[in-house]
């Protein structure tokens, strides 16, 4: 049950984009109509299934002290594997999606591989070795961020589509008004705060 | 008469023209990487409820800013196209390897309660998006001096936001109590997440309400 836990924590309460400002970059970016969003939400999903346990499996059998050898860590190559793992999976998350979708890769466009530098892809990996989570956390922990992150995504870009007829000033058009929204949601999330999952599922 | 051949005018790159000066000064206001490049906006917000890690996380950003263009401009010339993004990857995220190292080693206080931002260095949108559009065709020189200028662009918003937050949120400034606990009840909404939102919002709302060149950007 910890693993549902876990889940429920990472996508409403302790939400990538809203509680840790992970993937803002993107995030602002593509949140101009929902469909794009959707799309991109997905693909982060996906990633981040991926990268969270495979990533773990080499934190903990590979990088770990006495893995391999006995009494070396080689914790100080974590950064740069982590990041390799994650290219080499949107590159093939990629070319997945030219095949099956081409109009969704075309959406798109320049933000697909720019997963890679997603500040939550790596930010979730980050927190599972911190948090030091087992298999089934870490699993739980990155599918359950990737659905935090494509909710905001959809709910901002949402809001925006029907702010486009609101009569907001004009300097705080766009970007300025993206934050403040943001942040509006982030105060309703909050009220998530202190939930413990664990009082429900057990 | 012979055909003389006129030789090609070499470009001519000084040291601080106007054109370094223009790198320096550009990303301060008119460019500037978080409110009109939208880049490194994640850790902006994060990393800003004091001004001591918010100043940390400036200077990490900048050296690593500044030395991957350096690098990246000096090899630009010969990194096979199809690989160029680990290539990238690879050189940030060893500097950034070495800037977390040495805060572990150096300044462990700051370093906890930076904790998983250092490492998301690399995946900073300032970071890659710099070298893709600037160290990948120019010069180490103009390269180096434009990480320095993008990290400083950054750096300043970061201060203004985590002085505004401080200030409000606790009542001290870098640890130097302003607003005496006497008569000041900090206001912790500063010291939430949202807060950080709003304010960015809001110096958005200021820039381009000054700055009206840059009304109508998204």
């Amino acid at each position: 049950m910890d693993a549902l836990n876990i889940f429920i924590k990472a996508a409403f309460i302790d939400n990538m984009v809203l509680a840790y400002f992970l993937g803002m970059c993107s995030y602002l970016a593509v949140s101009k109509s929902v469909k794009t969003a959707l799309g991109l939400g997905v693909a982060v999903v996906f990633v981040l299934a991926f990268t969270a346990p495979v990533n773990w499996i080499i934190t903990n059998k590979i990088l770990a002290e006495g893995a391999i050898i006995e009494g070396i860590s080689f914790d100080f190559l974590g950064l740069i594997i982590y990041i390799s793992v994650i290219a080499g999976l949107v590159q093939f998350l990629e070319m997945f999606i030219e095949k099956v979708s081409p109009s969704l890769y075309n959406a798109l466009g320049i933000f697909l591989p720019l997963i890679t530098v997603n500040c939550a892809i790596l930010g979730a990996t980050l927190f599972i070795v911190a948090r030091e989570y087992n298999f089934a956390e870490a699993t739980a922990f990155g599918i359950g961020s990737g659905v935090g992150w494509m909710l905001a995504i959809v709910a901002l870009a949402a809001i925006r589509e029907k702010l486009r007829t609101a009569n907001i000033p004009a300097p705080l058009q766009g970007l300025g008004i993206a934050f403040i929204i943001t942040g509006l949601m982030g105060i309703a999330f909050m009220s998530l705060l202190g939930l413990n999952p664990a009082t429900y599922f057990g | 008469m012979a055909d003389t051949k006129v030789a090609p005018k070499k470009e001519e790159t000084s040291l601080f023209g106007t054109k370094e000066r223009k790198l320096l000064t550009d990303p301060l206001n008119d460019d500037n990487p978080i409110t009109v490049q939208v880049l490194g906006v994640c850790s902006a917000l994060a990393v800003t409820s004091q001004v001591k890690p918010a100043l940390i996380m400036a200077i990490g950003l900048t050296v690593v800013t500044a030395m991957s263009n350096l690098v990246i401009s000096m090899m630009r010339t010969s990194i096979p196209p199809a690989i160029r993004m680990i290539v990238q990857l690879l050189v940030v995220a060893a500097l950034v390897q070495v800037v977390s190292d040495g805060l572990q080693a150096f300044m462990y206080d700051v370093y906890a309660e930076l904790s998983v931002f250092i490492g998301l260095i690399i995946t900073n949108c300032i970071v890659m998006g710099r070298l893709e559009a600037f160290a990948m065709a120019n010069k180490p020189w103009q390269s180096f001096i434009d990480g320095i200028g993008n990290g400083l662009g950054y750096g300043v918003i970061l201060i203004i936001m985590a002085t505004i937050r401080e200030i409000l949120g606790k009542g001290t400034w870098f640890g130097i109590t302003i607003l005496s606990p006497e008569w000041y009840v900090p206001n912790n909404l500063m010291l939430l997440p949202c807060a950080s939102l709003f304010l960015m919002g809001v110096i958005i709302w200021i820039q381009r309400g000054f700055n009206t060149k840059l009304v109508g950007k998204s």
